[in-house]
């Protein structure tokens, strides 16, 4: 399956599981989604269960919250994750804190699904990874797949849980990995042993990092897209780093983490998402609160730059495999 | 003592409305001019299509292909210098209606240094001081409310200087746009609301997205008037316009235009189109084409297919000069990625 099959496959299975589930947002309905995501779900449970929002993503996130309060387990899509920020008021004070505020009576489990990042030349308001904003406010999950078997895996666990989750699919991986050598042919995901997914029910628990592959001089920490140019990277360099695909961010798999870096003695941290305050900085705070004693060298991180995505320079601003492999270099001077 | 009975019917609207606009009657000098501005969008589409299919503009790109009357009969209405223009994502049209240089709007789809925001901007995400084109918006419905904000600095300056906001029927679903009816109508800012109802929201139809499907309403709980217009008629919008500026120069406060309008092309370039049928568009494009109804307009008062034919192939010289322009012209320098974050450097 690609990834677009793998998410619509984790909808299909908990919509026929699960009559209190239902799916609604922008296009999704009668269009099946502009990326395609729930094609043919209105269709097969009925527009009770799977039905098209006006644009309005504020209100979106809004009706769901009350629906999740009152026992329903919505799955919104939000378009792109940039059109996210009108609902983040309903995220943050609501959606978050329900269960705080009302002494565990009352929560919101709710799954935001919304295709984020770059790498197709979307610009400042399609290419956006808003992740820390969400990984900042307790109260919120957020999780992002790099592959069509954990996307389908973690979609289902997002919509079990009892949290409000914010699930953001990298969209440049929906029909196949990208490594971040644009030059390159597109590669489709078929073959790929991560697009080997069960038709059936199976979940992956939020909270578990993957250890995509094991190293001994230095480890890498990555999530979406950049788990792809990880590998590219990592192969680049000649050196054998060890690279850990974060796969939820909160919950953080954080004795993953440390049991590498404490193993390796190196890290670098790699995400699209620009640099200042950016998820990296909380990463590389927590690897050296709890690895000071094991590290060699100092923590780096790759990331986008701090700019708005821009139109232009879409391979500059993308962190791509060259940049990753210069950072592994460095850390292995010292 | 008994309470008074209260009314035994609610008080009646108290929405006042500019009189009924008269379809503008145009000489035919200027209807000249309509054609060629609304032909000049068409054939600007038409390449930048083309372009985006050989790869040479990437990402995204919104044609505004069969809704060029409502620019080219808005705008030419206003008082360039003195009013303001803002529009969302769909706005390569607005620019070209406001008499910007189609070379640099082409050269900002490729990204180009040459473009008007230096490629950094994009499709989406162009403005010009000197037209007072306040974008370009990609964040559906955000432009409306900005629009409310640049209607406020026109009446604070007294400048006499009126803002057209432009939104499609799918943005006029979006909370903000309420928000800023109240404050336009409480403040009687001097703002005109063009809803462009190509009666399509990517994929959901008008009336599978919106409770009240007739936009022109949708200032009544704000008592801002609203008209509805046939957007495919240059000379009905001019007149609409020409009676809205009226209404809102005159200090009346904000109005709204609806505007039944089509969009020919999908939603963006990458839309398969399954939520309407060929025959849907081929019937709009055969019998409610804007330019063929004013092509016909034009013969019947006595131009000669010769001069239509003139006007169009300046048309073309010009881009096609705007293509080439768009190709040749370098990318910017990397330098260019840090300018323009901060006022100072980051």
């Amino acid at each position: 399956m690609t990834m677009v099959q793998a998410l619509n496959s984790a909808l299909d299975v908990m919509l026929a599981r699960d009559p209190d589930i239902l799916i609604f947002g922008e296009d999704v309905g009668y269009f099946g989604g502009v990326f395609r995501v729930t094609d043919g779900l209105q269709q097969k449970y009925g527009a009770p269960r799977c039905f098209d929002a006006p644009i309005a993503e504020g209100g979106i996130i809004a009706t769901a919250i009350g629906m999740g309060a009152y026992g329903l387990r919505p799955v919104v899509e939000i378009q792109f994750a940039d059109y996210i920020l009108p609902a983040f008021d309903q995220l943050a004070s609501e959606a978050a804190r329900l269960r705080y505020r009302s002494n565990g009576e009352f929560w919101a489990p709710i799954t935001v699904r919304a295709p984020y990042g770059g790498g197709i030349f979307g610009g400042q308001t399609h290419s956006q990874s808003p992740e820390a904003l969400f990984a900042h406010v307790c109260g919120l999950k957020t999780v992002i797949p790099s592959n069509p078997f954990d996307a389908k895996g973690l979609l289902i666990a997002a919509i079990e849980c009892d949290d409000p989750v914010i699930f953001l699919e990298p969209k440049r991986l929906y029909h196949g990995p990208f490594d971040g050598h644009p030059e390159q042919a597109t590669r489709s995901w078929a073959g790929h042993p991560a697009a080997e997914v069960p038709e059936g029910y199976y979940n992956v628990p939020l909270g578990a990092a993957a250890i995509v592959r094991s190293g001994h001089d230095a480890t890498v920490l990555a999530y979406g897209t950049m788990v792809h140019v990880a590998l590219a990277g990592i192969a680049e360099s000649g050196i054998d780093a060890e690279l850990i695909d974060l796969r939820s961010l909160v919950p953080l798999d954080i004795d993953t983490i440390m049991a590498s870096v404490q193993k390796t003695g190196r890290c670098v941290i790699l995400h699209e998402a620009s640099r200042f305050g950016g998820f990296g900085a909380e990463l590389s705070a927590l690897v050296q609160e709890r690895c000071f004693y094991h590290l060699e060298s100092p923590i780096l991180r790759v990331t986008g730059w701090d700019t708005p995505y821009p139109h232009a320079f879409e391979w500059d601003y993308f962190p791509g495999p060259a940049r990753l492999a210069a950072a592994l270099r460095r850390v292995m001077e010292d | 003592m008994a309470r008074k009975p209260a009314s035994a019917s609610p008080p009646a609207s108290a929405t006042l409305h500019p009189p009924v606009p008269q379809r503008h009657g145009a000489k035919v000098e200027e209807m000249l001019e309509f054609y060629r501005q609304m032909v000049l969008i068409r054939r600007f589409e038409e390449r930048a299509g083309q372009l985006y299919g050989l790869g040479l503009i990437g990402g995204f790109c919104h044609l505004y292909i069969g809704q060029e009357a409502v620019v080219v009969g808005m705008q030419s209405a206003i008082t360039p210098g003195k009013d303001s223009v803002i529009t969302g994502y769909r706005d390569h049209g607005h620019m070209l209606a406001l008499g910007i240089d189609p070379n640099v709007v082409m050269a900002e789809l490729t990204g180009r240094a040459a473009g008007i925001s230096r490629g950094k901007g994009g499709s989406m995400h162009m403005f010009s001081v000197e037209h007072g084109f306040f974008g370009g918006h990609g964040i559906v419905g955000a432009q409306v409310s900005l629009g409310t904000g640049l209607a406020f600095k026109h009446k604070y300056a007294g400048d006499g200087g009126v803002c057209l906001a432009y939104f499609g029927d799918g943005a006029s679903n979006q909370g903000q746009v309420y928000e800023c009816f109240n404050m336009a109508e409480l403040w009687k800012l001097p703002i005109i609301y063009v809803i462009e109802n190509n009666q399509y929201a990517m994929g959901a139809s008008i009336n599978r997205a919106s409770a009240e499907d007739q936009l022109y309403r949708r200032g009544e709980s704000f008592r801002i008037p609203g008209i509805q217009v046939d957007g495919m008629d240059v000379l009905a919008v001019r007149g609409a316009a020409t009676a809205a500026l009226e209404w809102v120069r005159g200090g009346k406060g904000p109005i709204i235009l609806e505007m039944k309008t089509y969009r020919y092309r999908g939603h963006s370039m990458s839309d398969p189109a399954k939520y309407r049928s060929k025959e849907e568009v081929q019937s709009m494009k055969d019998n409610r084409d804007p330019i063929d109804h004013l092509k016909a307009e034009l013969l019947d008062h006595g131009v000669t297919e010769d001069q239509l034919r003139v006007i169009d192939k300046d048309i073309r010289a010009l881009v096609t000069k705007s293509a080439e322009f768009a190709e040749q012209s370098p990318e910017p320098d990397v330098s260019e990625l840090y300018t323009d974050v901060l006022v100072g450097q980051y």
